[in-house]
Formats: C-alpha cells, structure tokens, sequence
C-alpha cells in the first residue's frame, strides 16, 4: 500500500507530471529564447510558456462540428500519460529512488510513440481536411524515424552485452564508460538525435505541423485546454527524451555532487542547443524527402554502427 | 481566474484576417513580427489557425463577397477573443466608404475592440494599440 502511494507520487509529483512539466516549460523557453538569439531578436520572458499554458487552460474548447468528441479530447491525455511515464521511468532509474524498479528499453521505446499516436488520433477525430493531412504525414514519419531510431538503440544493447534494463546499462557504463566514447555509440547517437528530431517534430522535420503549409496541421481544430495539454506534452518531450538518451547513451545523469550535478545540466543543455540549432538552420523537408533520409542513408548508418558494435568498436 | 487574465495578457496569439484589404496593411501586420519590433518580447506570436488564436489583426473593408466569411471566421474563434481593425479602411471604409461591393467597416458585421487608424498604421501604432486594448482587461 505504501508503495502504491509512492509510485503515486512518483507519477504526479516528483520526478513525474509536475516536475517534467516545469522543466519541460522552462526547456521550451530555452528553445524559444536561442530561436530569438539567432534571428537577431530579443526573445520572450522565462515565464512565456507558463503564460501561454494558463491563457489556453482559461479559454473555450470549440467542438468541430461533426467531430468525434470522445477521441478528440481524450486523445491529449493519451499522449500526456505516455511522456508523463517516461520521464518517471528514466528518472526514478536516473536518481535510483526504487532500487527493485524495472524499466527497460523496450517499454520507453513504446511509451515515446503514444504522444504521435494522440496526435494522429486527435487529428483524425476533428473532422477537418488539412488536419488530416497533418495525421497521415504523422504516420508517415512515425513509420520513418523508427526503424533506423531502433536499430540505433540496439548498439547499447550489444555493446553491454544483451542488456534491456536501465539499471543495468547505467551500471555498465559507470563501470567501463559510456557507450558515446566508441566510434560505434557516435554513429547511433548521430542518428538517434535526428531521429529525436523528427519526434519532437522540429524543423526540419515539422511536416505533420507545417505552420506556413498546412497552418497548424494535426492542432488546428484545437483550442483552449485540449491545446494547453498537448502543448505541455511537447514541451515535456523536450525534456523527457534527450534524457532518454542522455541515460542509454551518455553514461545517464547524477547529483551526488555539486561537480556531476553541473556535469548532468550540462549534457542536457548540451543537446538541447544542439537540436535548437539543427530546427534553425534548415528548411523543413518535404515527407518523401524525410522517408528517404531514414529508410535509406540513416537506416544504413545504424546497420553500419551495429557492424561497428557487434566488433567490439 | 486572475491567473487566466495574467496568461492572457502576457501571451497574446493573433491571427491575420484579410478581408480584401491592398496589402498595405497586411505588410505593416508583417513588419511587427520582424526581429526590429520583435513583437515575441510580450508573448505575441502568429498562428495559422484561428482556433489558436486571441486577438484578429483585421485588415481592409469588409466586400459583400467576405461578409459571411468574416462572420464565420469570428465564430469559429475560441472565446475569449478580441477584434482589432486595423487601418482606415477597416475602421471606417476608407476611400471604399459608399462603394456597391462594400458590405461595411468591421464593427458593422463583428464586434470591434480596439480601432488603430492610419493608412497604413504604422508599426508602432499598431503595438500600441494592442498594448491599450490589453490594459483594459482587468
């Protein structure tokens, strides 16, 4: 019973709903403020993206005429379960909170699909043409970036031997070291960022939103608090994933000290500006163009990083 | 709900609404989002959907072609929304005032909130008028 009420907590508290949020709102700032830097301009406040979520939580939710009501405002919380468990899972193993905790690989790998999954569920409940656009091309890009983002992950894998749990990959790594510091984990973690990329849906693959395209794509029938949820669910993957990966592939992140705690912000902010700075400096690809990229150069890279791994590199 | 008003004022989403205006004012709209004005400073940023949106940036008279479109357009907003009409024309009709194919000035077929004349305005009178339409909210 005392363990439910913990996990409980876990879930909506600490390092779970509200703790992933705020960072994640905070990371969506940084995002905007490197956006603003770039362009030559000033940028909005810290607290834009607190604001923006209130204003959408006090604001009316118009029901399309003809849409399915049920899939349409369910389908946000479907995708904010799903980022919402994932940070849970890859924080309580990060900060070892439960030390009888399992998660692996295999069950983060699934949950990250769920927020696409909402989004093209919601899409295609809202009855509108153009949002129906957005959802396919969703699908089209979920089929894309996941084979070569998988058959990166396997590289881990192989390289600690055949191990799927968090808590095992991070001990090998503290006891060798990270599996980024080999020619193999470099290939994978190339990809897997532009595979992250493409699952934040930031330029230059934004194609299932396409702002100037197909206006909002899969969000345009969305507003008022159905919006706010998958605005904060995007905002929270901002945050959730590159720790994701920063756990598999960069030996995780830890706050025994001052000096690793600063070490850990540090590799999150890191990727952070990195993925920033790729969603400025390139024209948003076309989907066939996207498909091509993942099914044929990076899915090819990935087998390659395997080769690299499978012989010990 | 004081809560709901602070978000509000600090993130204004607007959406361009043309209604047969000469572009004229459409490209002083343009010019706030350009990094010298950086109209994301207070929080206001463009979106493609009019269900996204807070305030409508309106631009030119109304013709009898986009009457009912206009009307259609302000109810498919998510409420609480706000007009701003956006040049002379918007505001009153402007040269096009009396004309067979006007259907009226904004205020004539939606409800205005704030009116910002000028032909065009410039972007600084258009910030500023948004600015004094925020500080009546309470």
């Amino acid at each position: 019973m005392e363990k439910l009420v913990l996990y409980i907590f876990y879930f909506v508290v600490f390092p779970g709903l509200i703790f992933t949020a705020v960072i994640g709102l905070l990371a969506a700032w940084v995002d905007r403020k490197v956006t603003a830097r770039v362009q030559y301009r000033v940028g909005p406040p810290w607290y834009q993206n607190f604001a923006d979520f209130f204003k959408l939580l006090g604001k009316e939710t118009v029901m399309p005429e003809g849409a399915k009501g049920t899939g349409f405002l369910i389908s946000p919380l479907i995708g904010l379960a799903g980022i919402t468990l994932v940070s849970t899972i890859v924080w309580v193993i990060n900060l070892n909170l439960a030390p009888s905790f399992v998660g692996d690989i295999i069950v983060v790998l699934y949950l990250l699909t769920l927020p696409s999954l909402a989004v093209i569920l919601g899409a295609s409940a809202s009855r509108n043409p153009v949002a129906g656009v957005g959802a396919s091309r969703e699908m089209k890009l979920i089929l894309g970036y996941e084979l070569p983002f998988v058959l990166a992950m396997i590289v881990p894998i192989l390289k600690s031997g055949g191990m799927l749990r968090f808590d095992s990959l991070l001990a090998y790594q503290i006891s060798t070291r990270p599996f980024l510091y080999s020619i193999s984990g470099v290939i994978a973690f190339i990809i897997v960022i532009i595979c992250m990329q493409a699952k934040l849906t930031f330029v230059p693959f934004d194609i299932p939103e396409a702002e100037t395209e197909i206006m909002a794509g899969a969000y345009i029938e969305y507003s008022g608090p159905a919006l706010a949820i998958f605005k904060l669910t995007k905002a929270m993957m901002l945050f959730a994933v590159p720790v994701f990966i920063i756990t598999v592939f960069w030996g995780g992140m830890h706050f025994n000290s001052l000096a690793s705690a600063i070490h850990a912000i540090l590799k999150y902010l890191i990727i952070l500006v990195v993925v920033v700075l790729i969603k400025n400096t390139n024209p948003r690809l076309r989907i066939d163009q996207a498909i091509k990229l993942f099914w044929g150069r990076l899915t090819i890279w990935a087998i390659v990083a395997i080769l690299f791994a499978m012989a010990g590199l | 709900m004081k809560l709901k008003t602070w978000g509000l004022k600090k993130s204004i989403w607007v959406f361009h609404v043309s209604s047969g205006a000469c572009n004229n004012c459409d490209i002083e709209v343009l010019d706030c989002l350009t990094p010298k004005f950086d109209i994301e400073r207070f929080g206001m940023v463009l979106v493609g959907s009019v269900r996204h949106a807070d305030v409508l940036l309106c631009c030119g008279a109304i013709t009898r072609q986009s009457a009912p479109r206009i009307k259609r357009l302000y109810e498919q907003a998510a409420k609480p929304c706000f007009v701003v009409a956006i040049g002379g024309c918007a505001c009153s009709g402007g040269i096009f005032k009396g004309s067979y194919s006007i259907a009226g000035p904004y205020d004539k077929i939606i409800p205005v909130h704030a009116y910002i004349p000028g032909c065009p305005p410039k972007p600084e009178a258009i910030i500023a008028g948004v600015v004094k339409l925020l500080s009546t909210l309470k």
